[in-house]
């Protein structure tokens, strides 16, 4: 399975992702420059995190004017498997990808650690290899990932099933819904009506070994070599 | 072609939290200015552009913001002054 990792200028997790998929996976991964129109081929596309476009005017407000997003988009919109990790959740709720925005940290502060989240819906491509509520140690590193939509697209993503990960633990470590940076409903990562593309702010590119601190994050990638039948 | 320059303001949406906002309007109520309700922080930007006239400048710098300046998800945007030569 080839993944598509692609690098717009302030892009910096995006050897991350690529290692993730090279070291830990053993599968094929290319970097697609953002002013190109090729996918290369890829089946998966990863937005990577980092600051695109120094997050000028908004986190991801430029850079789904990439040339590359629009075969992004193309993408996506047949079906094809887009993962937006951090940045890459942002430039994909800009590019319409995904419902609502994400806002700065409530906190104000840029949080970079170790969260807990739970699993919340484990019947995606991306999630078929956890169990539903099994809860995961997944580090996140941003300043504005405050996820916030309107009543009615909340409503609608809880209903569908598609809230994916949330937060979970907060000063008391308990095992309760806990917002790090305030998001709505301590929602840390949503798929798209059709299941096919998912953003989320933890990075699972960063939890791909123990001796790292975890390796919970693999099997996202996991999940979608299953699903694709690798 | 005239030349406009038109000052756009954009402001977190009401009714969803503005933390900045916040914090300023408690640094202000610090200070003493406790007559202070509350205060929203958000983008000043000016566009210089050439139009035909001031309407098609408006037009323009309106759909500038819908595209792009402006998030419809979460932000108001308003054309708060034009000047030009037109």
């Amino acid at each position: 399975m080839k993944f598509g990792i692609v690098t717009f200028p302030g892009s910096n997790c995006d050897y991350d992702a690529y290692q993730a998929v090279v070291e830990q996976l053993g599968e094929t991964a290319t970097y697609l420059w953002h002013k190109d129109h090729d996918l290369q081929g890829s089946d998966v596309i990863v937005l990577p995190g980092g600051f695109s476009y120094g997050d000028y005017l908004r986190a991801g407000a430029i850079a789904r004017f990439s040339p590359i997003m629009a075969d992004v988009v193309a993408h996506a919109r047949r079906g094809g498997p887009v993962l937006g990790i951090c940045n890459g959740f942002q430039i994909a709720c800009e590019a319409g990808l995904l419902p609502g925005a994400l806002l700065r940290n409530a906190s104000l502060k840029y949080i970079a650690e170790f969260v807990r989240l739970r699993v919340e819906n484990a019947d995606t491509m991306f999630t078929n290899r956890y169990e539903k509520g099994e809860q995961l140690l997944i580090p996140i590193a941003h300043g504005d990932g405050r996820y916030t939509a309107d009543e009615e697209t909340l409503a609608r993503l809880e209903g569908e099933g598609r809230v994916v990960f949330r937060y979970i633990g907060g000063p008391r470590d308990a095992d309760e819904f806990w917002s790090p940076n305030g998001a709505m409903h301590a929602i840390a990562g949503i798929v798209n009506e059709a299941g096919n593309v998912l953003g989320m702010m933890p990075h699972p590119e960063r939890a791909m070994d123990s001796l790292l601190g975890s390796a919970d994050g693999v099997r996202v990638f996991e999940s979608m070599l299953s699903r694709a039948g690798v | 072609m005239n030349r406009y320059r038109i000052a756009v303001h954009i402001t977190p949406r009401r009714g969803i939290l503005d933390p900045q906002g916040r914090t300023v309007a408690d640094a202000l109520h610090t200070l003493g200015f406790t007559d202070v309700r509350d205060v929203h922080v958000g983008r000043h930007i000016v566009v210089e552009l050439d139009a035909k006239d001031e309407s098609t400048a408006r037009d323009a710098t309106r759909a500038m913001c819908e595209k792009l300046l402006a998030n419809p998800v979460t932000e108001d945007y308003e054309i708060a002054s034009v000047e030009g030569d037109g």
